[in-house]
């Protein structure tokens, strides 16, 4: 379902979307029985005035409850399953790291995004550190590292295309993985509010084809303009 | 569990127990009436919830129609943006919900309900309304300093709240906090009176399955506020020591931890959804109870499944902070918890949904306000799962599918749930009748906006659009021309929805004035209240009643009136 709103840009958007897609026909099933029922009854036992006469049930015998109980043990046969699939998806995205074929690191501050990347040497804090602001330019297929930090507040480093959304906190290196699969621009927002300035706080992600980066990054190397790049520890 | 204490006079009481003149001012602000006292909160409510009402359309043009001058607003700032979301959600939750649901509607019922005269702690409830009303001032006093009103979220996470610096509202993000504290000392000593009312000032007879639901859920509602609220306090305390003394508790740079922040915060408040939750769950009981004539399904059922959801309810908060650094394995224990609750909440629904079976059910306008809570609720209550989900929460989080789950469960609590209260009680706190035709005017034009303004939020929810942005044109990819539509939709939806609530204040005026006598009994309903006058005198009743039955004996078989009030011999 989310796919027609967004192009899935990511290895792990699609077990998200599947799982929203499993949630939203079990959880879908059951309200629809219920409100189904809950509308017959209500047109079924209509009264006009003060007419009418009710039936005396106390809902506290074994034949009556039995009305309660089983739905109640079916919505717990659901929720297994509904566990099962979203501790799946959470342990591969969250829990588990991959290999990377490359790092970035996310610095977040109020309100704005620098990315470095570590060049060509392949490690960071050297001279050849490329920064941007505001503008994420990654390669298609590569795994990457995140190490999301912030400057001052919490922030989130969301990108709605790989479905992938995480807090920077200050003091903290997080660090998570994606890997595009989309080449094309899309949007990166800020999910954390972050002040005056938080709706004002976009990025752009550019996924590119290998060539194309590589020769970007040859392009960016050694570093043009003075980033703002805080020294933050790694870890 | 029968024996109780009756009609002991409490010694605090005796000298307002005469019931000759009163002046104005010792009779409606100084009262240490119970019922006095529900009105207070209930029409500081109702005015807060204007003011968050007022927010919410001040918010909501900017965001369908960005950069627009805005009626009786004007230029919607991004400042005025953040402080207009952060007090909307602060007030709606703590000043409208809060005070109206438990306040205001367990101070009147508690007393008329469990057949005593008055609060066990007369003047410690007048304290409570006097110190919530020092609250609001506080809070609303905030929007006229420098630097104006707080505007980092009702969740108030540091380090942007404990940094002048970061949220550059000095004085405001203190007075918020402050305000939220302030309340939160107000609901206890509120919330001390209604535990102890409800337990020992039962009328003779009326064992603990005899007490009505909602005096069962305000009182379960009291105890979960009581026992969540203390870390909440303590880490408000600290934040404020951040703000004005510079300490260190949440600041990462000199030692501190700002995630602590946030597992003080939702340990209280997640509970505290519930907290408001159960009072609207019990008004919805007592009212399709009466107008379909039926007996409640499964009383003490209903009684565990709250006392389950209650407990199961401290055990869910880090949901709320799936992506938040918090540990990944902790996600997993976290949703486990938090889907179990599932289980009591869907339970309480179908019991609901059961008592209506075999009913005469009345369409009232309160029958229909409780039947939308049902309704409403399960669209709120099913839409929490893909939440829960830690999975699926990693897309989800902090979009307006978030924003548009919790208002299908605040929106049934706070508004559906106070509008069923209140028509179904406004005969016994007024003796008039209130029009029925205009009610469900009213009813019609409040419901059918409201589902316009948040399924739409759904949609741009999933089309993964963020809550608290001040102008989605700055996010070309995700801000297409079709969601642009949905806000605009949710948009008037709420202006549609807004302007319907003049008919209600209408009838509740016009009501007042010229509205039909009720007498004591106009539903025919067996609770306690209803054995008396309406409106009910100080002291409630000359001789105070004796219960012989549980409250929920409609329709019962051989009986020649279909209802069987619980203080009828036989």
């Amino acid at each position: 379902m989310i796919q027609s709103y967004l192009a899935q840009g990511s290895t792990y958007a699609g077990d998200i979307d599947f799982l929203f897609d499993m949630i939203f026909w079990i959880v879908g099933v059951w309200f629809l029985i219920s409100s189904g029922v809950f509308f017959w009854l209500v047109f079924k036992f209509r009264v006009s005035g003060n007419e009418g006469t009710a039936q005396y049930i106390t809902g506290e015998e074994k034949s009556q409850k039995r009305w309660i109980t089983i739905p109640h043990l079916l919505v717990l046969v659901c929720d297994v399953f509904i566990i099962w699939g979203a501790v799946r998806v959470w342990y591969d995205i969250k829990q588990h790291l991959p290999e990377p074929d490359r790092e970035v690191r996310v610095i977040t501050q109020q309100w704005a995004w620098t990315f470095v990347h570590p060049g060509q040497d392949g490690n960071f804090d050297t001279a050849d550190d490329i920064h941007t602001v505001n503008e994420l330019r990654l390669e298609k297929d590569a795994v990457y590292h995140y190490h999301l930090t912030s400057n001052d507040v919490m922030h989130d480093f969301s990108v709605p295309v790989f479905r992938l959304k995480q807090d920077a906190i200050p003091g903290r290196v997080i660090t998570g993985w994606f890997t595009p699969t989309l080449l094309g621009e899309f949007d990166i927002q800020c999910a954390e509010i972050c002040g005056i300035g938080h709706g004002l706080m976009p990025a752009r992600l550019v996924v590119e084809s290998a060539a194309d980066h590589a020769a970007w990054m040859t392009e960016q190397s050694p570093v043009k303009f003075a980033a703002v790049a805080p020294q933050v520890g790694e870890n | 569990m029968a024996e109780l204490i009756p009609t002991q006079p409490d010694p605090g009481h005796e000298d307002d127990h005469h019931h000759g003149e009163q002046s104005f001012v010792s009779k409606y602000l100084l009262s240490t009436d119970h019922k006095v006292i529900a009105m207070q909160y209930m029409f500081t409510g109702m005015a807060m919830a204007l003011i968050g009402g007022f927010m919410a359309y001040a918010f909501r043009m900017q965001l369908a129609f960005p950069g627009m001058d805005v009626p009786f607003f004007g230029i919607v700032t991004p400042a005025n943006y953040v402080a207009l979301v952060t007090n909307h959600g602060a007030i709606m939750i703590f000043w409208v919900a809060m005070p109206v649901l438990i306040a205001a509607f367990g101070n009147y019922l508690i007393p008329l309900m469990v057949g005593c005269d008055d609060m066990v702690f007369p003047k410690i409830n007048r304290l409570s309304y006097q110190v919530f009303l020092v609250s609001a001032i506080v809070l609303l006093s905030s929007f006229f300093v420098e630097g104006g009103g707080f505007g980092g979220a009702w969740t108030t996470y540091p380090p942007l709240s404990a940094k002048a610096e970061y949220n550059l509202t000095p004085l405001g993000s203190s007075l918020f906090i402050g305000a939220v504290g302030i309340e939160f000392i107000a609901f206890l000593l509120g919330g001390i009176n209604f535990i102890t009312t409800a337990m020992n000032s039962r009328a003779p007879g009326m064992k603990l399955y005899d007490i009505p639901m909602v005096i069962w859920m305000i009182v379960i509602a009291s105890i979960l506020f009581m026992v969540s609220v203390g870390p909440l306090l303590a880490g408000a305390i600290m934040l404020i020591f951040d703000q004005q003394l510079h300490t260190a508790f949440y600041d990462p740079n000199r030692g501190g931890d700002p995630v602590l922040w946030q597992h003080l915060f939702w340990f209280f408040g997640h509970p505290e959804v519930y907290v408001v939750l159960l009072p609207a769950v019990g008004i919805t009981a007592e009212i399709i109870t009466v107008f379909s004539r039926k007996k409640l399904f499964a009383y003490r059922t209903v009684l565990n499944t709250a006392i389950g959801t209650g407990v199961l309810s401290f055990c869910v908060w880090a949901h709320h902070q799936f992506i938040s650094g918090i540990d990944p394995r902790m996600a997993n224990v976290f949703t486990l918890t938090t889907l179990l609750i599932s289980i009591p909440i869907a339970e309480m629904m179908f019991v609901y949904i059961a008592t209506l079976y075999g009913g005469a059910i009345r369409l009232t306008t309160p029958m229909l306000w409780a039947l939308a809570f049902i309704f409403e609720f399960l669209i709120g209550g099913v839409t929490g799962i893909f939440l829960g989900a830690s999975g699926a929460d990693i897309y989800m989080h902090d979009t307006y599918f978030v924003l548009a789950h919790f208002h299908y469960t605040f929106f049934p609590i706070a508004i559906i749930g106070t509008y069923a209260g209140v028509t179904y009680w406004f005969p016994k706190m007024f003796g008039k009748m209130m029009s029925d035709r205009l009610g469900k005017l009213h009813f019609w034009g409040t419901i059918i906006p409201f589902n316009f303004i948040f399924i739409p939020l759904f949609f741009l929810g999933a089309g993964g659009q963020h809550r608290r942005i001040y102008d989605f044109q700055n996010f070309p990819a995700l801000a297409g021309e079709g969601m642009q539509d949905l806000r605009i939709l949710a948009t008037v939806s709420l202006v549609v929805m807004l302007g319907f609530q003049v008919v209600f204040f209408y009838n509740f005026i016009i009501s007042l004035m010229r509205g039909e006598k009720a007498g004591k009994n106009p539903w025919k309903a067996n609770t306690l209240e209803w054995t008396a006058e309406s409106p009910p005198p100080h002291g409630n009743w000359k001789v105070l009643p004796t219960v012989y039955r549980g409250p929920y004996e409609y329709s019962v078989p051989g009986r020649e009136k279909d209802y069987w009030p619980q203080d009828e011999p036989n």
